[in-house]
């Protein structure tokens, strides 16, 4: 057991405008974030000593280093599995300060992921080796080659088996783009739609992802500082404790073509991450005050509803219809608008969004939040003040 | 048309016996236990002597997608991708070769299909009862 001065905090956040076309390099946008964190919390970038990002994040750290002036880096690591490392980066962040390894440790990730190139299309230059996201050789010939195509065949299952309709979907989208609406940092602000947009819009892949049931490909920088206690009442911002952050990848099982293990109904390794974070927090999922759910499609948010055990097994569908995802809800999902909404940073604006309700600076304000579930699939956290 | 298969050092047997109208999946030589997707070491009994064994080529449909947008890179239409539980307990992704989509459940059997580069890959078929 750790003291308390020893607990790692964040204490800054920063982020780029979220675009479509940033006009600048992946390379300019991770420095512009990392630096606009360093400013949040009030401390100086040559003083960063660790660092961990994507492992399909383009930006080096040699080359962080170089822009930011970081005098001296300790430990540096990358994270694989997509967009599913989000939340990841938390886990290594917190080991790395509270080790003492680090003492300011610095996650970012940069992406043109819409101007520089097409993040949704297919990736036929791609290595066939596996990177655990996806394994391309098993996928490529038979013309599912597109991150939608793979997350639609895994999701099958489920939506059968539970009678899931693409307006059932329809409906989460909607939400998503409800809190996108009155988010002025969202791309899609004061844009809501209906669930007749839903339904009239193209389909991606067929028989369940339209347009609107899918993030969007943009071009943006993130980034985020963490530090311990003891260092963190001495920056600017109120310091956000992460209180438990959890990580599970089990045998045989893929991210985002996750085909060959389990009965593709039931989320084992959200469950088991869900189980630890309740006994490393003192809280559970479902007891927190903001629920920041990584949606690259929607029927990852009925099925990370259920691993991360807000409700029973095929329960999430009428979860949601009973209105608990609303902002005045039991469990308000993503108030900057997700994924969906707000921009695709792989993940990573739903962790900055979670740190300003725990300071109550966001846009669409929970009132009284004190603790907020990160999830991102293998992994999640629970952050609070 | 349809792209060739990536192959790799680990993975050229299956798409090689393709070639030959064979359907195979890796078979560990100590345990005899089946793989799919193939992989350089049995995770059960941690040997790397593999051979491969023929499948009935028999499965049922667990899932199934059709990529509108984009198309399917290379198809002329983009083809019904299905999910196959094989009799044997394994999973593979292949396609449905169908005028109408697959349903879920259905009984498919395995055929071959050329690809652009004259190789060749797993496709399934109804089986009509």
């Amino acid at each position: 057991m750790i003291s308390s001065f020893q607990k790692a905090c964040i204490v800054g956040i920063g982020q780029t405008e979220f675009s479509k076309a940033s006009g600048r390099s992946e390379q300019q946008l991770a420095a512009e974030a990392i630096l606009a964190a360093c400013n949040d919390a009030g401390i100086d970038p040559a003083s960063i000593d660790g660092m961990t990002t994507f492992s399909l994040d383009h930006s080096d750290e040699v080359d962080v280093m170089r822009s930011l002036g970081c005098e001296e880096i300790k430990y540096t690591t990358r994270l694989p599995q997509g967009g599913a490392a989000s939340v990841s980066t938390i886990v290594h962040a917190k080991n790395a300060v509270e080790s003492g390894i680090c003492d300011t440790f610095l996650i970012f990730r940069a992406m043109n992921e819409r101007s520089q190139y097409r993040f949704g299309q297919p990736h036929h230059s791609m290595s066939p080796d596996a990177h655990s996201s996806t394994f391309m050789e098993w996928c490529f010939p038979f013309g599912a080659q597109t991150p939608a195509s793979w997350e639609a065949l895994s999701c099958g299952p489920y939506l059968h088996k539970y009678g899931v309709t693409s307006e059932d979907l329809g409906r989460i989208a909607v939400t998503f783009r409800k809190a996108a609406s009155t988010n002025p940092n969202a791309w899609f602000y004061e844009k809501p739609i209906t669930i007749e947009d839903h339904q009239n819009s193209r389909w991606i892949v067929e028989p369940t992802l339209r347009l609107l049931d899918c993030c969007q490909e943009s071009d943006g920088g993130v980034a985020i500082i963490i530090t311990r206690a003891d260092k963190a009442k001495d920056c600017k911002q109120t310091p956000v404790q992460i209180l438990g952050a959890e990580y599970s990848m089990l045998f045989n099982h893929e991210i985002i073509s996750d085909f060959y293990q389990g009965d593709l109904i039931r989320t084992e390794n959200s469950e088991i991450v869900a189980d630890r974070l309740a006994a490393a927090a003192g809280i559970a999922p479902k007891d927190t005050d903001v629920a920041m759910i990584y949606d690259n499609f929607t029927p990852q948010v009925l099925r990370q509803l259920e691993g991360f055990k807000y409700c029973g097994i095929g329960e999430a569908n009428d979860y949601i219809k009973d209105g608990n995802l609303e902002l005045d809800g039991k469990t308000p999902l993503s108030p900057n608008g997700g994924l969906m909404g707000e921009g695709y940073i792989h993940g990573m604006n739903n962790i900055t969004e979670g740190v300003r309700q725990m300071r109550g600076t966001a846009a669409n304000q929970i009132r009284n939040a004190k603790t907020a579930m990160l999830a991102s699939g293998v992994a999640g956290a629970i952050i609070g003040v | 048309m349809r792209p060739d298969p990536i192959k790799r050092i680990d993975t050229a047997f299956f798409w090689d016996a393709c070639e030959q109208g064979k359907f195979v999946v890796q078979k560990c030589e100590p345990c005899n236990t089946l793989w799919h997707p193939p992989r350089p070491m049995c995770p059960k009994c941690h040997s790397v002597e593999k051979t491969h064994q023929k499948l009935s080529g028999k499965g049922v449909i667990m899932s199934w997608v059709r990529q509108v947008r984009p198309a399917s890179y290379g198809f002329e239409n983009s083809p019904f991708v299905i999910l196959v539980e094989l009799n044997e307990g394994l999973r593979i992704v292949s396609n449905l070769i169908s005028d109408s989509a697959p349903v879920i459940g259905d009984t498919v059997e395995v055929d071959f299909e050329k690809t652009v580069g004259g190789k060749s890959v797993p496709i399934f078929k109804r089986v009509v009862d």
